[in-house]
């Protein structure tokens, strides 16, 4: 397995009387999608803003491919900011090049470089027009190709699809897993969980300054498998079972049903379909397992860890 | 390094590109010009004349009337008031002056009558006219000839000459007060607008968002130095069009009235303000040609005061541009940046008026000698002294030094609160919250 292009260990910070990072440790494997999860004001944009070297950390290490972060990273790392702005004046064409130059790239290869890129979105007749002529979509785009027009080995993605409509979210979609297929990292940071969950490779949830949770998605879900599954079918099932319990039931019209049932330990999934079969003698037309949102598991993790977890408001807004 | 040198050619170029730049680049010498010119196309088109009748009931004016002048002449009409009176209703007079029959130890009674009120120079005028024709009087009541007593006038130029270490220098006060204030004026200008320019920009990046974006590439402070220097950049551009083009046109203005007689007419009109007498009118030629070679001979020391003028304009710029910075980067909107804006303006305004009381008229004082050394002040105070010459090699240097660690302080004071100040939204910022700002580690 390859090193982790980005390390994180144990990184603290503090604005005044707030904490904004209480030792944040994560890994961003090398060439994965990365999901940074949390509600509005867990530290994900400190996080962040420590990665991009706006601001320092006031203890702890970041290390980007194994090196203490230095300036020499700057144009290494892409990074669209939640906030998103241009300026309005200048001409799309000179806006590109005045960024890329910023990133460190020579005149002569950031023209071909943006040249490229409004030709594969097909935006090739913008460059002459100024930012403020151009629609909120289409500022979107060109703010997205200000981000990886140096190419960068790490992308990172603070609430990437806010403000985009839907066909420019996919279009977004397509460009990140594309990015990804090229050999980039993607750092994707948002608090609509269930938006990115089917992109990412890994996940860290982030909450009050601390990271709650990490890990590859898969392993993620798995750890937090509640071994209930939705059952439909025809005829009277169960009640009662010595291996499992019928959590939710519902009678349908003409003799068909809708269960949620969960396995007590020991009893597979496979030990309950046997029984629905033979002896609970219904008629199966679908059987899934309950698989946990990352929004369940977020509120799980959190309630574990503290009992008396009452969510704040911007937290409910999440569940919601 | 080369990043702020980016970051300061987009700030240039987008500058000088504005149609607002290239405007002011070509009004600034039209009006310069224009203050030279229309001095004299007024002289030269000056009304056609006022003309007063002269109801000579006392006998003040038997002999002859007045002198008529470019534009005021006398005409007699009866002496009687009434009939007087009827002829300057039908006739086109513009008054009609009653002189009743007077006891010349204390003459009084005096009237002036004309359709609309009469004109402040036309009353003046008139008065004068009356003075001089009962002092005319007086002296030949007294045996005295007119002639003998302007005979008698003296006129005397003192010939200023500074006596330093570096010998003997002539100097005119006239010339080094119109340089001082030419200069302080430019820089006090040039800070200003040039000053907002950069808490505007800074202003402008921040509630544009794009500030995020560019300090993910650069530092803040390369981003704010960037901003500082290439402003720095447009005001010199401007500064050097303006002086160009006005040479310009000023040279060609100049070409074609003779220099002479712009300065006859300035003190013509000089006469005119500070109420001289007509008799003066004969010295006016001699007058003009000494301001002409006052102006040739004042021995200004120009190279010391245009390297000065740079260091100046340039250190007085950057002390206060880094201010002007740490404003616009520590607010929102523009109406919140008064109460920052107050404490960094009232040195600059406060200098300017006091050059007006002190600076010009006692510049090797107390005053001007601490105002010239605080770096608040120094950039305008230093440039009003050094026209008048005298100012000791040693005080010159110790204010370019203390200008520079100014300058070094405020930049390093701007970029602290700068590097803070663009990532706070929404938060109305107190001093106290500044402060704290300055201690925040990276």
């Amino acid at each position: 397995m390859k090193p982790p292009i980005l390390e994180v260990r144990d990184v603290r910070k503090q604005y005044a009387a707030h904490t904004a990072l209480d030792g944040v440790s994560l890994s961003v494997p090398d060439g994965s999608i990365f999901g940074l999860l949390g509600p509005n004001g867990a530290g994900k944009t400190s996080l962040i803003r420590i990665i991009t070297q706006i601001t320092g950390a006031d203890a702890g290490q970041v290390l980007f491919r194994g090196e203490p972060l230095n300036p020499t990273h700057i144009g290494r790392i892409g990074y669209l900011p939640e906030e998103r702005g241009l300026y309005k004046k200048m001409k799309v064409g000179e806006q590109l090049m005045y960024l890329a130059q910023l990133k460190g790239i020579h005149k002569d290869e950031a023209r071909q470089k943006i040249k490229n890129w409004l030709e594969r979105f097909d935006i090739k007749s913008w460059a002459d027009k100024n930012i403020e002529d151009l629609s909120k979509g289409m500022q979107q785009k060109i703010q997205f190709i200000a981000t990886v027009v140096h190419e960068p080995e790490l992308v990172i993605l603070d609430e990437p699809f806010s403000g985009f409509d839907p066909i420019n979210a996919n279009l977004l979609k397509d460009e990140i897993l594309a990015m990804r297929d090229r050999g980039a990292s993607i750092i994707f940071s948002t608090h609509r969980m269930e938006s990115v969950e089917e992109m990412c490779d890994h996940i860290a949830l982030i909450n009050r300054s601390r990271k709650v949770l990490d890990g590859p998605v898969r392993q993620v879900r798995d750890a937090y498998r509640t071994q209930t599954y939705e059952v439909e079918g025809k005829g009277r099932p169960m009640v009662v079972h010595p291996d499992f319990e019928v959590v939710k039931h519902q009678e349908r019209e003409n003799g068909h049903f809708y269960d949620i049932i969960k396995l007590h330990a020991g009893t597979t999934p496979n030990d309950l379909l046997r029984y629905l079969i033979g002896p609970g003698n219904v008629e199966v037309h679908a059987f899934r397992e309950m698989i946990p949102s990352i929004n369940d598991i977020f509120i799980r993790r959190v309630r574990e860890t503290h009992p008396d977890y009452v969510p704040t408001e911007e937290e409910m807004a999440v569940k919601g | 390094m080369s990043k702020t040198w980016l970051i300061a050619q987009r700030e240039y170029l987008t500058r000088v590109r504005k149609k607002s730049f290239i405007i002011m680049s070509l009004l600034g010498p039209l009006i310069t010009a224009a203050i030279f010119a229309v001095p004299v196309l007024i002289a030269t088109m000056s009304d056609n004349g006022k003309v007063v009748a002269v109801a000579d009931a006392g006998g003040l004016f038997a002999q002859k009337l007045p002198e008529a002048k470019d534009d005021i002449s006398f005409t007699r009409v009866s002496a009687d008031l009434a009939t007087a009176k009827a002829e300057f209703k039908k006739a086109k007079y513009d008054a009609l002056l009653y002189v009743p029959k007077l006891d010349l130890a204390n003459p009084e009674g005096f009237q002036v009558f004309s359709r609309k009120g009469l004109g402040m120079s036309l009353q003046r005028d008139i008065e004068r006219a009356v003075e001089n024709a009962v002092e005319t009087q007086r002296l030949s009541k007294a045996g005295l000839d007119r002639a003998v007593l302007d005979n008698m006038k003296a006129d005397v130029d003192l010939q200023t000459i500074s006596l330093s270490d570096d010998g003997e220098r002539s100097s005119s006060t006239g010339v080094s007060t119109g340089v001082a204030y030419v200069c302080g004026f430019l820089i006090y200008m040039f800070i200003f607008i040039y000053g907002i320019q950069i808490m505007r920009g800074v202003m402008e990046e921040k509630t544009n968002r794009i500030v995020e974006v560019v300090i993910s590439s650069v530092k803040p402070f390369e981003l704010m130095m960037g901003k500082v220097l290439g402003i720095a950049g447009v005001g010199f551009t401007q500064l050097a069009l303006w002086v160009l083009l006005s040479l310009g046109i000023t040279t060609a203005v100049t070409g074609s009235i003779s220099p002479e007689k712009i300065a006859q007419s300035r003190v013509e009109q000089v006469n005119k303000a500070t109420g001289t007498t007509a008799v003066m009118k004969k010295d006016t030629k001699k007058e003009g040609n000494a301001m002409v070679q006052a102006l040739r001979n004042a021995d200004i020391n120009v190279a010391l005061i245009a390297g000065c003028f740079l260091f100046y304009f340039l250190g007085g710029y950057l002390f206060y541009g880094a201010l002007f910075g740490a404003i616009g980067s520590a607010v929102d909107s523009e109406t919140d940046t008064q109460q920052f804006m107050m404490p960094v303006t009232m040195p600059l305004v406060l200098t300017f008026v006091v050059a007006q009381a002190t600076l010009t008229t006692n510049p090797n004082g107390q005053v001007a000698f601490w105002m010239s050394m605080i770096p608040f002040t120094s950039p305008i105070a230093m440039m009003m002294r050094l026209p008048f010459g005298g100012v000791p090699m040693w005080q010159l240097g110790l204010s370019m030094l203390l200008l520079i660690a100014g300058f070094v302080g405020t930049i390093w004071l701007a970029a602290r609160i700068y590097r803070v100040g663009i990532l706070m939204y929404g938060k109305k910022v107190t001093y106290g919250e500044l402060s704290k700002w300055l201690f925040y580690k990276g």
